[in-house]
């Protein structure tokens, strides 16, 4: 319990309200009433049960981006790249799902598979230039990102075509998908699907890996210094293409839980925004699991909120990017936040 | 055979260079910062900021001012970039943040500020300018044969403005000792402060010059190819950062790799229109400058000129 109100989540914590004081002071700004403005926001997350469970959707591809950044970060390594590595999982998924016919069960697992090769593929290129060549991580997942993007833009046109529109694949069939009638009916027909419990069984087993396991530790000790892991005797280059691979695994995992989950279908010429929002998943989570997963459900209720806010009030939309923005500056400003914090204490234990 | 050859390399020449300008411009940003030590991958963000301040700019004045609106546009991109990124600067210089992702919040910000903002002000979140620059030809010098038709025609203003800030960029780097000793914040920041300079401040002026390229980086695309803010530059800022690898952090690097992604985007853009080009599937056309740079990046990583400190907060009490 100590652990969990520690500092860092004093941080997270100012960090957020801080980025809902931006928000607020931007509603102001443009003429708005900001308690209305977020009573609507909230509102339209939380307001009913399919509300909760449309949150619960958005949330589930953050949950696994955040994950797989937050993994890469604890050895050390940048993710910028999982939206690419999100997109190619996607494809992936949606590529099996409308190729091959086969029951329900199997389809699924067979696609999820697909669309967790297809990440880690995604993340093994950048973990490999690291390792043996040291190409800098972010420059190489940036440069994923592209070639993912533009393998889509031509891919998905060539083979899977949809019935009205060059610019999206076809749906996929119900077989195919991560909806499932008796969770979407308990949830009064919200978005939510089996992409939710794929993402918590990733956050146990990323939280395992991490505290309770040698391979865990080894990826910890790279992380802190390389070159003193490498002199324990780890080996640092594996340890570094492992965690690119399973990050991009992670995230990968994310695209099926939103093209074949949330969605039906894949479209062309956009990276999925849930790859950097991964970024601000796990700096808000202080790149611990736990801290990722409630982070992403926050700001999934962020973004499913704020379709309703935008039709109650005329507060643009991009409002909840502007917070969670706004957030991660100041998680990134953090040492200003524990400073300041020390400084309280200090004035506070003084006055005693 | 020859002359078709000929003919399409006139055609595509012009697109090329105006892609290669704004890239250009943004990488020369970048390599201030990172020469003084500070990673900039907030030059995406930083170029969308210029390219709404332009347009926002120019929407407004372009009826009362029209002679002028577009230079004040490009004005305000360059004040406001410079302004916008003292975000980074602060972050990173005087609270040693991580700077990847200072830098990625500036990107995350600007991307989502601009566009509420511009919904707010026309509902569709775009902003449409009426006119443009004007191309034009440099006189006398496109009557030159060959380098004339290629380089001296058809031309907007901003690129030899953008030729120019290389130039100056080049001397101020290299010649003077305020380029030596912003080098020196990059390369080893003790040592120089012990030789008397002022790391924070030199690291800072590094950091708003960027933000000003970029900005003027973002207004340019705005003034030239694009005519409207959409709210993203797709991955510019980030090419150029790329491409500041590539180029090994120096100036005429910067130029041939910027060249080359200009290029390389032209020929993949109209490789339809072009028979020779057709046959090339375009997924591997699109690819082509991503693949590369990983090659490229493979290849020089051996002996990489990146500065020494590049990325480390300086924190006087280490030595």
């Amino acid at each position: 319990m100590k652990r969990f109100f520690g500092k860092s989540f004093i941080t997270a914590l100012v960090a957020v309200l801080l980025g809902l004081l931006a928000g607020a002071v931007l509603m102001v700004f443009i003429g708005a009433n900001p308690f209305s403005g977020y009573l609507y926001l909230f509102r339209g997350g939380l307001m009913t049960i399919e509300r909760v469970g449309n949150t619960l959707a958005t949330a589930t591809p953050l949950i696994l981006t955040g994950l797989s950044v937050a993994f890469a970060f604890r050895t050390g390594l940048f993710n910028i790249g999982a939206a690419g590595q999100m997109l190619i999982g996607g494809l992936c998924a949606t590529a099996v799902g409308l190729t091959l016919v086969l029951p329900k069960p199997l389809l699924l697992t067979v696609m999820v598979a697909a669309a967790i090769l297809g990440g880690a593929v995604w993340g093994l290129v950048p973990g490999l230039l690291k390792a043996k060549f040291n190409v800098h991580e972010v420059v190489a997942t940036i440069m994923m990102n592209w070639i993912s993007y533009w393998t889509v833009y031509y891919v998905v046109p060539a083979y899977f075509k949809g019935a009205y529109l060059e610019t999206e694949s076809r749906k996929i069939s119900e077989a195919a998908s991560l909806k499932v009638e008796w969770l979407t009916g308990l949830f009064g027909g919200s978005y939510i699907n089996l992409g939710l419990f794929l993402a918590l069984i990733s956050v146990i087993v990323i939280a395992f890996i991490i505290d309770r396991t040698i391979f865990g530790y080894e990826l910890k000790a790279v992380g802190f210094n390389r070159h003193a892991s490498e002199y324990a005797g780890i080996k640092a280059n594996r340890s570094i293409i492992m965690s690119m691979m399973i990050a991009g695994a992670m995230a990968g995992l994310g695209g099926a839980t939103f093209y074949v989950g949330y969605a039906s279908n894949i479209q062309i010429g956009v990276l999925p925004t849930q790859g950097f929002d991964g970024i601000a998943v796990s700096l808000l989570g202080g790149n611990s699991p736990w801290g990722v997963f409630g982070a992403a459900v926050f700001f999934g209720m962020l973004h499913s909120g704020k379709g309703f806010m935008n039709a109650m009030t005329r507060i643009p939309p991009e409002i909840a990017d502007t917070i969670i923005a706004t957030i991660i500056y100041f998680s990134a400003t953090s040492i200003l936040i524990e400073r300041n914090w020390d400084k309280l204490k200090k004035r506070a234990g003084g006055a005693k | 055979m020859q002359s078709s050859m000929w003919t399409v390399i006139v055609q595509i020449f012009p697109y090329a260079i105006a892609f290669t300008i704004p890239l250009l411009i943004t990488a020369l940003g970048g390599l201030f910062s990172e020469r003084s030590g500070v990673v900039n991958i907030g030059l995406e963000g930083l170029m969308v900021i210029g390219f709404f301040a332009s347009a926002l700019v120019i929407s407004k004045l372009e009826l009362a001012l029209p002679d002028i609106a577009i230079g004040l546009g490009l004005l305000a991109a360059f004040i406001a970039g410079a302004l916008f990124s003292l975000l980074h600067a602060f972050a990173c210089i005087s609270l040693n943040a991580n700077q990847v992702i200072s830098g990625t919040a500036i990107n995350m910000i600007a991307g989502a500020l601009t566009v509420f903002l511009a919904r707010n002000m026309t509902g569709s979140g775009n902003i449409l300018i009426i006119h443009g620059l004007v191309r034009r030809n440099v006189p006398l010098l496109c009557k030159i044969p060959v380098v004339g038709r290629l380089i001296f025609t058809q031309t907007y203003a901003t690129t030899w403005l953008v030729l120019a800030i290389l130039l100056v960029s080049w001397f101020l780097l290299y010649k003077t000792s305020f380029g030596l000793r912003l080098r020196a914040c990059g390369e080893h920041p003790q040592a120089a402060d012990s030789a008397g300079i002022n790391v924070y401040r030199m690291r800072y002026i590094a950091v708003m010059v960027s933000g000003a390229f970029a900005g003027l980086g973002g207004a340019i695309i705005l003034v030239t190819y694009s005519g409207e803010f959409t709210g993203t530059v797709s991955g510019l800022g980030f090419l150029a950062l790329a491409a500041l690898i590539f180029g090994q952090w120096k100036p005429l690097g910067i130029l041939g790799a910027t060249f080359f992604f200009g290029f390389a985007s032209t020929i993949a853009n109209v490789s339809q229109v072009i028979p020779a080009l057709s046959r090339i599937p375009g997924i591997l056309l699109k690819n082509f400058p991503y693949i590369i740079t990983l090659a490229v990046l493979v290849l020089s990583s051996k002996y990489s000129q990146a500065p020494r400190a590049v990325g480390e907060p300086y924190d006087k009490a280490k030595r």
